[in-house]
């Protein structure tokens, strides 16, 4: 391998601005001498907050898919709609680009984001020598795509908001909403805390060892 | 593509030894063509790009995001017309509702990033572009807000929300709908011309004449 990161070269590379500090200049837990940011080799505890933060939101992804997002009151009655039966009423009235949309944004994305973290996660904590490459690239996929299953919450909040037509109907947000967004935070948290570096700090070289 | 060389512990870090964010491979910068990427050896995450003009440009394109974001909250978004009743409301009308239904988080965590974010983000961004010496932090702060500022998530959860409220109402679009999808499209351009990259490395050379 005729490679090497800025740690095994003992240097700090800022996070933020990109900037590399020699040792004798800057020690863990310094500030970067350009913006000012907390200097680390990698993040800290990086792969146990990780954890935390996906144990947090695979609880609380539960309640996010059970409880009601949406209780429409009208003439006709009281109706509870989650998550999906949202997505199957988009489905039933036929705009499907939409259905498949929101179904991409509101089920797909989370449940594959507590997947993908999981796993990105368990493979650095045993060490994994597979696909770095690939693992990288699952990563920023995970990083690009989570913001989007902020969407139902938003039309959620547009329909409670919209519709006061006091006499003929009323929409409020429901409980499952507050779960929801609370999974589309903790997600998001967990993907920042995740240090991707730390899956080509495992790999070995041609020989088996560690490259040092 | 930078090639990748085996630098020895000797060599001292400089401006010109650049990490890699995402795997920590250190590689020595190149001048890019204009519109180029230089993109990581080893993992290939996007290192930096070069466009020029980026700062005269992005400033343009962000205090025309402002005017957007401005009118957006101003006026209304639709209006509901159902069986004589009509109903008009805008974005910050719609988290007042929710938050007045008692759902205080979902309403907050709307209002932060439709709204408060979004907003913060193009102020800053105006300072850091338009100063003769930005400040460091600012740019380091700016970076941590951006993935929670949602506008174009938004744009969609609208587009949904109009879709399913079509059976329901007559819906009159407002002006703020219009100014939000171009909004978003200004959000998207800027977004991509903003070069980070080019900002720390005038901050470092501002840094390097003042101490000299």
């Amino acid at each position: 391998m005729a490679e090497r990161s800025a740690a095994e070269l003992g240097l700090y590379a800022c996070r933020v601005c990109a900037m590399i500090a020699r040792p004798t200049a800057a020690s863990a837990g310094d500030s970067c001498p350009r913006c000012g940011a907390w200097l680390n080799r990698r993040a800290p505890h990086s792969i146990a907050r990780t954890w935390a933060l996906l144990c947090a939101a695979a609880i609380l992804y539960v309640p996010a898919n059970l409880l009601p997002v949406m209780e429409t009151a009208s003439l006709f009655g009281k109706q509870q709609d989650t998550i999906m039966s949202g997505v199957i009423y988009l489905w039933a009235s036929g705009s499907w680009p939409l259905a498949a949309l929101v179904f991409f944004a509101s089920i797909v994305v989370p449940a594959g984001k507590l997947i993908l973290l999981g796993l990105l996660a368990a493979s650095v904590q045993w060490r994994a020598q597979w696909l770095p490459y690939e693992r990288t690239r699952l990563y920023r996929l995970v990083e690009f795509v989570g913001r989007w299953s902020m969407l139902d919450i938003y039309v959620v909040t547009l329909l409670a908001g919209l519709v006061r037509l006091q006499s003929l109907a009323t929409i409020k947000v429901g409980p499952g909403a507050v779960a929801f967004g609370a999974v589309v935070v903790m997600t998001m948290l967990a993907s920042m805390a995740f240090d991707p570096r730390l899956i080509w700090d495992n790999l070995k070289d041609d020989r088996g060892h560690r490259p040092e | 593509m930078i090639p990748s060389h085996r630098l020895p512990p000797a060599v001292s870090p400089s401006p010109k030894l650049i990490a890699c964010h995402d795997c920590d491979l250190l590689q020595r910068e190149a001048p890019l063509p204009a519109a180029g990427a230089a993109i990581c050896w080893r993992c290939g995450a996007v290192l930096y790009r070069s466009n020029p003009g980026s700062v005269e440009r992005t400033l343009a394109l962000t205090v025309a995001a402002a005017i957007l974001l401005a009118i957006s909250n101003v006026f209304p978004i639709v209006a509901i017309e159902s069986q004589g009743q009509r109903n008009v409301s805008t974005l910050f009308g719609a988290v007042l509702s929710l938050w007045n239904d008692g759902l205080m988080p979902v309403a907050a965590l709307v209002f932060m990033t439709t709204i408060l974010i979004p907003a913060v983000e193009l102020g800053m961004m105006i300072v850091l572009l338009a100063s003769s010496r930005p400040p460091p932090r600012l740019l380091r702060l700016l970076l941590a807000i951006r993935p929670w500022a949602m506008v174009e998530i938004f744009m969609l959860g609208l587009l949904v929300s109009i879709q399913k409220l079509a059976h329901l109402a007559t819906i009159i679009p407002g002006v703020a709908l219009w100014s939000f999808g171009a909004l978003m499209l200004v959000f998207a351009a800027l977004t991509a011309t903003f070069n980070v990259h080019e900002l720390w490395h005038n901050m470092a050379r501002q840094s390097v004449v003042s101490d000299g």
